[in-house]
């Protein structure tokens, strides 16, 4: 390792730490603070939990240490319900993914991101449309049209194959089945991975995979992108595959195909915590964000950088949940009782 | 033969002092893992996955980070046996195959015995699946890639019936007992549906029964109240304590080949598909006493019922990896947490990690050659010293064990709830030996339950119910016909008897 740049960072920590300690009484932990991950471990929100963890360690960014904890019993409710029971804890964070909305709203478990307060947006995960590279379809629009003439038939509708159920994949497969007026018969699996690797062994014919997910297979010509559920296209433009880079897959929107879904991965504490609690958050993760090691996660993972914080944040989770109440409900995925 | 001057190219890379130094560090914490119960090879991997977030980042760091970890895992893989031998507590799921003999043997005086057995089998094990992966990594890839929804059922159907259809135990008793497990398996969220069912709205039966908490009860507490009862005596205090154990049953092992062949193959081709190295250990047992000479003496304490579930176990954790590198699938918890950790070092698993990360790749293949030997010296010569354990008085032994029992259950989920489900289960436990209902198709059901219902669902999905998805294609048919053959399989040898006699 670069010993000047270890310096550098040193002395920048140092500088930060002379300036955290001239504000008056700033808060900081007193004990070891718990990381909760609302899923199991291997899975996105687990990876960059645990990348979180390592950048704080190695940099030194905190004096208490910080530790990873899965709590992803009911679709991550476990978690969740951990943190709305720790009213004033500013021991604990939780990094969420669309099951902050999409958990409540199908299981009548009862809680709300209300019930949390929001610290820092870290990233948006992407979400493209894969199918096996053997398959003729080179647009989505291809795509569409061989799903609609197999659609009227139930036996021989496309297979969507997605992670767990009545979350951010179905809710995708939903908005396109709405928007195109195709049926898919969507088949939920445990993990990214094993969707990843149905689709190269064609038991599917296409998923919404993370680009983390399929980029090995992508890279390896197992798998073709069609588009990407992103208003805009990935900014990233280093080659992944031979001929092509993020940046060159088209987005939906420009297809055709109106829908785009990103997810969340942002972190919330729990409720009635101080301002200088969340403040001492924002500028920790802040802090890791601008290490080398934060920045390689985000390309190779194609992450959408947007990281909001404060009032920003609060209004986008609130729009977000909004707009997944909806499309849950125009597919059917409110528990009863709700 | 390119694969072997790669593969000297990995041991070149495996063997520096470094290394080697990281690998026998990564064995002894895996062996204190797995001897605790509860604290399983996954929690244990991704503890220390941020200790080597650092390491990967210097040049070569990426393959000690790796060679850390995986040692870890094979010491957990070695570790689980121990307790599940001395104390009929099985430290990790797929140990619970190997209590079936394993203690029994260790109650006749004869853990030493039982000890040496499992290690070595495991080594076996383990040493037979490298050696596949060395060889025949890209064809093996290749067929994982024919399992979907249909054939994952068909493969869990085969493990079930592989395991029933061999039963001594009335087959009422053995299916109620299923029943039960399958019952317990189903409270928490509906794998196709998302919602939550069998919770009664409790907060602490969201993430159902902890196969971990269910197996610490049903064995450790269950056994703890059974000797209690019969006068707080250890039968164990007998054990034979020095070297010479191990050479005695290293003489008597070879008789075992076939066995282990067999078990070896199971444990493969279970941590290919990938299955996973629980059921790899219950259908090898359940195969072995099927077609052992000795079949009928299974369960009291044959070495041969130690050596079966061990070499498939160890098989299957083993050849798990494959299928994370190459298509990046984990074939065990352990495995998906390792993934992660390939992730975060800025390892891409999949076809072209064999082609891009070379020195990686081999030089991990390498330390699984070279950490199961290093697992293989540090747990054989520590044989006397776990057989020593035995010959503390059980009045010591007990509560040291009921408390090492509270923390294993309380860190599955760090929470109390899972304790008192312990003791539960550990009443239940008790109680099922008494009316001589059997454990193991309870703990089958309990840990492959959920698996199957969901391979199961999305095969009726694809299927849009039609059952004859299971015989459409010679692969998945091959595997239900052949499930439902073991299942039947008394029946029909018994009639074919009453045919001769007539």
């Amino acid at each position: 390792m670069n010993t000047k740049l270890v310096k550098c960072v040193r002395v920048a920590i140092g500088v930060v730490a002379l300036a955290v300690a001239g504000m008056a009484q700033a808060w900081e932990p007193t004990k070891t603070v718990e990381f909760i991950v609302p899923a199991g471990t291997g899975g996105g929100a687990d990876q960059m939990a645990r990348i979180v963890q390592s950048i704080v360690a190695k940099h030194n960014l905190m004096k208490q240490s910080m530790v990873v904890v899965n709590k992803g019993g009911g679709a991550g409710a476990e978690g969740f319900l951990d943190l709305k029971g720790a009213k004033g804890d500013p021991h604990k964070i939780i990094i969420t993914l669309s099951n902050l909305f999409t958990t409540p709203l199908a299981t009548g478990v009862p809680f709300n991101w209300r019930d949390l307060t929001p610290v820092q947006m870290m990233a948006l995960d992407q979400f493209v449309l894969w199918v096996n590279a053997e398959t003729p379809y080179k647009t989505s629009k291809d795509f569409i049209n061989a799903a609609k003439a197999r659609s009227g038939d139930q036996l021989k509708r496309f297979k969507m194959a997605g992670t767990g159920s009545k979350q951010e994949d179905q809710i995708i497969t939903v908005a396109i089945e709405q928007q195109t007026g195709i049926k898919f018969t969507y088949i939920p699996f445990k993990g990214g991975g094993d969707v990843a690797v149905q689709l190269v062994g064609k038991h599917a014919d296409s998923t919404v995979n993370n680009p983390i997910e399929a980029v090995a297979q992508w890279r390896a010509g197992k798998l073709r992108p069609l588009c990407v559920f992103d208003p805009k296209r990935i900014p990233y433009k280093a080659k992944v595959t031979d001929t092509m880079a993020w940046s060159d897959i088209p987005t939906c929107k420009e297809q055709g195909l109106d829908v785009d879904y990103l997810m969340l991965r942002g972190i919330f504490m729990a409720s009635g915590v101080s301002p200088d609690q969340v403040q001492y958050y924002i500028d920790l993760l802040k802090k890791v964000r601008e290490t080398p090691e934060w920045k390689d996660f985000m390309e190779k993972g194609a992450f959408n950088q947007t990281a909001l914080a404060g009032k920003e944040y609060a209004d986008w989770v609130a729009k977000e949940e909004a707009r997944h109440v909806m499309l849950m409900k125009a597919a059917g995925f409110i528990a009863s009782g709700k | 033969m390119e694969e072997i001057q790669s593969l000297m190219q990995g041991f070149a890379i495996a063997l520096s002092p470094k290394n080697v130094l990281l690998m026998f560090a990564g064995v002894i914490l895996g062996v204190i893992i797995g001897v605790l119960p509860g604290l399983g090879g996954a929690n244990g991997v991704a503890i220390l996955l941020p200790l080597t977030f650092s390491m990967a980042q210097s040049p070569g760091g990426t393959t000690s980070a790796i060679i850390l970890l995986s040692c870890i895992y094979w010491g957990a893989l070695f570790g689980g046996a121990i307790t599940s031998i001395l104390f009929n507590i099985p430290g990790e799921p797929w140990s619970v195959a190997t209590t079936f003999d394993g203690y029994p043997l260790a109650q006749k005086g004869r853990a030493g015995e039982a000890l040496t057995a499992a290690f070595t089998s495991s080594f076996i094990g383990a040493l037979v699946a490298v050696i596949m992966i060395t060889f025949l990594s890209p064809v093996i890839a290749r067929f994982a890639l024919e399992f979907g929804p249909p054939e994952f059922f068909a493969v869990y159907l085969l493990t079930f019936c592989a395991f029933v259809g061999m039963s001594k135990e009335p087959p009422f008793k053995t299916i109620a007992a299923m029943m039960l497990g399958f019952a317990l398996a189903a409270v928490g969220t509906d794998p196709v549906t998302g919602t939550l069912r069998l919770t009664f709205g409790q907060t602490h039966l969201l993430s159902g029964f902890d196969f971990l908490v269910a197996v610490i009860g049903l064995f450790g507490i269950g056994e703890i109240l059974l000797t209690l009862e019969e006068g707080l005596e250890f039968r164990g205090t007998k054990a034979k304590m020095n070297m010479r154990v191990v050479l005695d049953t290293w003489k008597e092992l070879p008789r075992y080949w076939l066995t282990s062949i067999r078990s070896s193959a199971v444990g493969c081709f279970m941590g290919i598909v990938p299955g996973g190295a629980t059921p790899a250990s219950f259908m090898s047992y359940g195969v072995a006493r099927r077609f052992s000479k000795d079949g009928d003496r299974f369960g009291t304490g044959m070495v041969e019922g130690v050596v079966a579930p061990e070499t498939a176990a160890h098989a299957a954790g083993t050849s798990a990896l494959l299928p994370m590198l190459t298509l990046g699938v984990p074939g065990s918890p352990t495995a998906a947490v390792l993934l992660g950790g390939l992730l975060i070092w800025g390892l891409q698993p999949g076809p072209l990690l064999f082609v891009e990360q070379k020195d990686f790749v081999w030089g991990l293949i390498a330390s699984m050659y070279l950490g199961n030997i290093a697992g293989l010296i540090v747990v054989l010569t520590c044989v006397p010293l776990f057989a020593a354990i035995l010959r503390i008085p059980f009045a010591v032994v007990a509560p040291v064990i009921m408390v090492i029992c509270a923390i294993g259950a309380y860190t599955v989920h760090n929470s109390i709830f899972d304790v008192w489900m312990m003791i539960v289960f550990g009443v239940i436990g008790y109680v099922f030996k008494k009316l001589n209902y059997p454990l193991a198709p309870l703990v089958l059901a309990i840990v492959l339950g959920d698996r199957a219902e969901a391979s199961f669902r999305q095969a009726m999905l694809v299927s849009q119910g039609e059952m004859s998805i299971f015989f459409s294609t010679p692969l998945v048919g091959g595997l239900t016909g052949l499930a439902l053959f073991l299942l039947l399989w008394p029946v029909v040898s018994a009639g074919l008897a009453r045919m001769k006699r007539a």
